[in-house]
């Protein structure tokens, strides 16, 4: 999902950042006002961020012939609110653009949204309407983060074929043939993501029972070890 | 502990990974005899692709700083993985010793109000 330093036209890339800072200054409002609150909480900060780090550095093998790596949002999404993760996504992001060429200055906005914004807002309200129709802790972190992970992708997707439209069949087309790179290559990886984030969040459930209470993500039955 | 569920979400993850490499076929060298890459990055495909729509396309920024090599890229990556993986097991480590202490006390508290 990095779209390339360069590669998106200069409008673009001054759009797609204008878009993903109010995000950013939300999420750090966000995350002043829950350290705070719950200054225990920093070290849990600390996971979800690396979390992001460890996914996002994990090229996968795809049944479409080509690696794509997951994105780890979902995990931070959830426990401290979908805003929290557009500036820790963004560190990550700022990351791999300095220092590995991989993303870029030029492209950060639109990647800081596709990852850092739609990911973790699709992974919160997936993970509230998957509760509220029943679903297990485990499905509903499954369902949340996978399909933030598939979205994130699906955004890449939309971000190029706006920018770069077919000359014969425009958005459109343009769309399928970015999808085809990006979000088909996604589905194993983004159901990879949705199980190892379920994995965290058992460790949690089984160490930090009170701490998922008290974030209202887990009923009290549901982490007794 | 949901043991079994975590072998088996661990044994998804290792599957999933590891099924495209047994069913995608290596595409057929090219007319120039040129081996075809596989599973190189969806990131440089779709650089491909915005070459084909907009062949007169030229990115107007490069990276400051690129890895030297492909070796460096990968030391890079695998810092940025041990990074992220050692501060989440310290974090397991400690919040698993802290709720067996907690646990401890509790036993020791019981038995005492037993005596």
């Amino acid at each position: 999902m990095h779209i390339m330093e360069g590669f998106l036209p200069v409008e673009h890339a001054i759009g797609w950042s204008v878009a993903s800072l109010p995000f950013v200054a939300w999420g750090v409002h966000s995350i002043k006002k829950r350290i705070a609150a719950n200054p225990e909480q920093r070290i849990l900060l600390g996971v979800a961020a690396a979390f992001s780090f460890v996914l996002s550095a994990l090229k996968i093998p795809s049944v479409t012939g080509s690696c794509s790596h997951p994105t780890g949002t979902g995990l931070g999404a959830l426990l401290f609110g979908p805003a929290a993760m557009a500036p820790i996504g963004a560190v990550v992001l700022l990351f791999q653009a300095l220092l590995l060429a991989h993303g870029g200055l030029t492209t950060l906005g639109a990647n800081i949204f596709s990852m850092a914004i739609v990911g973790p807002f699709v992974a919160y309200g997936v993970f509230k309407l998957a509760r509220s129709l029943g679903a297990s802790l485990a499905v509903g972190v499954f369902l949340a983060a996978s399909l933030a992970d598939l979205m994130t992708y699906v955004t890449t997707s939309v971000q190029l074929a706006w920018a770069f439209p077919d000359p014969a069949g425009g958005f459109m087309v343009s769309l399928a043939k970015f999808a085809g790179i990006f979000a088909v290559t996604q589905i194993p990886l983004a159901i990879s993501e949705g199980l190892l984030t379920v994995l965290v969040f058992n460790a949690l459930a089984r160490f930090n029972p009170k701490e998922l209470e008290d974030m209202k993500l887990a009923e009290p039955r549901e982490v007794q070890a | 502990m949901k043991r079994t569920q975590n072998i088996l979400l661990i044994l998804g993850v290792i599957f999933l990974a590891l099924v495209p490499l047994w069913i995608v076929e290596r595409p057929v060298a090219g007319p120039d005899g040129e081996e075809v890459a596989i599973f190189g990055g969806a990131d440089d495909q779709a650089k491909n692709l915005i070459g084909e729509i907009r062949p007169d396309y030229q990115p107007w920024f490069e990276p400051l700083i690129e890895p030297a090599s492909g070796e460096i890229a990968s030391m890079l990556f695998a810092l940025q993985a041990a990074l992220g993986a050692g501060f989440i097991g310290y974090y397991i480590g400690g919040a698993r010793m802290r709720e067996k202490m907690r646990r401890e006390i509790e036993e020791a508290a019981s038995k005492r109000d037993a005596a």
